[in-house]
């Protein structure tokens, strides 16, 4: 990091009264701080439990992709891709973002039609996504032992970053607009108080007169505060980091059936996961052999050479899995006020940018994005809901 | 000691990158790890832990007399234990 572009988190009590209350410290939520600060909103104050970091934001393999199955998340992510790109510009931080696209394979032919259909969505949005014979995907990555794929699909404006530094610099730069940052504070209540509301946290009390959840896989217990039931619930993904390597990998590579993904970090690092069950209930972030030996499988059966690549260090990170594969947004029923900013399913990270700017642009005033109401949590109740069917993990 | 003393051989992370960590006002081994990198090379933090957690505290107690007693937590440790082929894991069962 640059000097004088630290982040020095804010200590002591935080203040008295603020305009918006966020609790959650990870992209989404110092997203929304920056972007609301930007607009004039200066007020603001993002309580996180942990270290920035610590959740979900700190643990995923930062792929950002516009390749979608339902038009809504296809052109948010055109959008968001675009904000990442512009990202070290707006923010002076770099965040060792490479467009090297994602390869996404299938290796049954059934898959096909699921991949033809998707491209031809995403063409319709402007996302030059093209279908690919095997040949052409071992072009593209000669490791891949093709025999194992029926067909692929490459849009080479997909890409990965690193999520560390995308944290840091919306924290600075919300920091250094006014917003406080509190770390380590952890939200006990929410009690109404006439329009807004007043938290208990363990730093002291706060009233906002607005609060927004991006708790991520623990916003089910922050929405109780408030006597909301949330239908999304955590679920373990684990993913693993390899010894650096000359760079070598130029996509993402994906494969549909199993959830097996796999990219190059700046480092020269692999960095890899894959669909695991897991029945254990709550917010777990242990890791297991079973997910070593599944990974191990798939991956050396696909890339044969990397059976001597050398595994350095796994770990697990918390989806917020909610029923439908989309986030829930805007305000639960009968609590007007208070913000839903969660249920990403593990993608949260790379709709951040766009989210975060709309959310902003909304509470500052403007206009409010048609994801507000097509993502409202209603939308179970009255079983309006449509299935995204590119969820990874 | 000079601060360009190597604390963390893996990453290069010197002890002045340490202290810049804190004195910016961070003060857990897992904040000093994601700051500078220490830790997460091929020795997963063996070498090098100890001095980050002892510095940690070592900051803590200059904070102030309430913090005489403050307690530094390791980072947690990340399996493999030592860096292991893909290969292997490729030929094992889902449970020991």
């Amino acid at each position: 990091m640059k000097p004088g572009h630290e982040i020095v988190p804010t200590q002591g009590a935080p203040r008295a009264e603020c305009d918006v209350a966020i609790i959650g410290g990870g992209v989404m939520g110092l997203g929304i701080a920056y972007q609301l600060a930007k607009r004039g909103i200066k007020k603001v104050v993002v309580l996180e439990r942990g270290y920035l970091a610590q959740g979900a934001s700190g643990r995923n393999g930062g792929g950002v992709r516009m390749q979608w199955s339902t038009e809504q998340n296809v052109r948010l992510m055109q959008e968001s891709i675009e904000l990442c790109a512009g990202f070290a510009q707006e923010i002076g931080v770099n965040i060792w973002f490479r467009q090297g696209g994602y390869l996404f394979l299938a290796k049954h032919e059934k898959e096909r039609a699921l991949m033809e259909r998707n491209v031809e969505l995403q063409n319709r949005c402007g996302v030059p996504t093209r279908m690919m014979a095997p040949e052409e995907a071992g072009a593209l990555v000669p490791e891949l032992d093709i025999s194992k794929i029926v067909c692929a699909c490459y849009n080479p404006k997909d890409g990965v970053l690193f999520p560390w530094p995308f944290l840091w610099g919306y924290a600075h730069q919300a920091l250094k607009r006014g917003v406080e940052v509190h770390l380590f504070t952890n939200v006990s209540a929410i009690e109404r108080d006439g329009s807004g509301f007043v938290l208990t946290t363990t730093k002291g009390r706060v009233r906002a007169e607005r609060v927004i959840n991006a708790a991520g896989a623990w916003s089910p217990e922050v929405a109780r505060l408030v006597g909301v039931e949330l239908p999304n619930h955590p679920h373990r993904h684990e993913i693993l980091s390899t010894e650096p390597l000359k760079p070598f990998l130029k996509p993402m590579v994906s494969v549909l059936s199993s959830g097996l993904y796999f990219s190059q970090s700046m480092r020269g690092e692999i960095v890899t996961g894959i669909t695991v069950d897991d029945d254990a209930k709550g917010v777990q972030l242990g890791s297991r052999l079973k997910f070593l030996t599944t990974l191990a499988k798939e991956m050396v059966s696909l890339v044969p050479r990397f059976a001597d690549l050398k595994i350095l260090r796994q770990w697990a990170g918390p989806y917020d899995v909610s029923p439908d594969g989309h986030p829930i947004l805007g305000e639960p029923p009968g609590v007007p006020g208070f913000f839903l900013a969660c249920g990403f399913v593990g993608h949260g990270f790379m709709m951040a940018p766009i989210i975060s700017k709309l959310y902003a642009e909304w509470l500052a005033g403007g206009a409010k994005h048609e994801v507000f109401e097509r993502c409202r949590l209603s939308r179970f109740a009255e079983g309006k809901m449509e299935k995204e069917s590119m969820i990874l993990g | 000691m000079s601060t360009k003393a190597i604390v963390c051989r893996c990453e290069d992370v010197t002890l002045a990158d340490i202290q810049h960590t804190l004195e910016i006002g961070y003060r857990t081994v897992e904040e000093v790890k994601r700051y500078t990198g220490l830790g997460t090379g091929p020795c997963e933090g063996k070498e090098c832990m100890a001095q980050a957690a002892r510095l940690c505290l070592m900051a803590l107690r200059t904070d102030g007399p309430d913090k005489n007693d403050a307690v530094v937590e390791p980072f947690t440790s990340r399996p493999p234990v030592q860096p292991a082929p893909l290969g292997i894991f490729a030929r094992g069962d889902e449970e020991p």
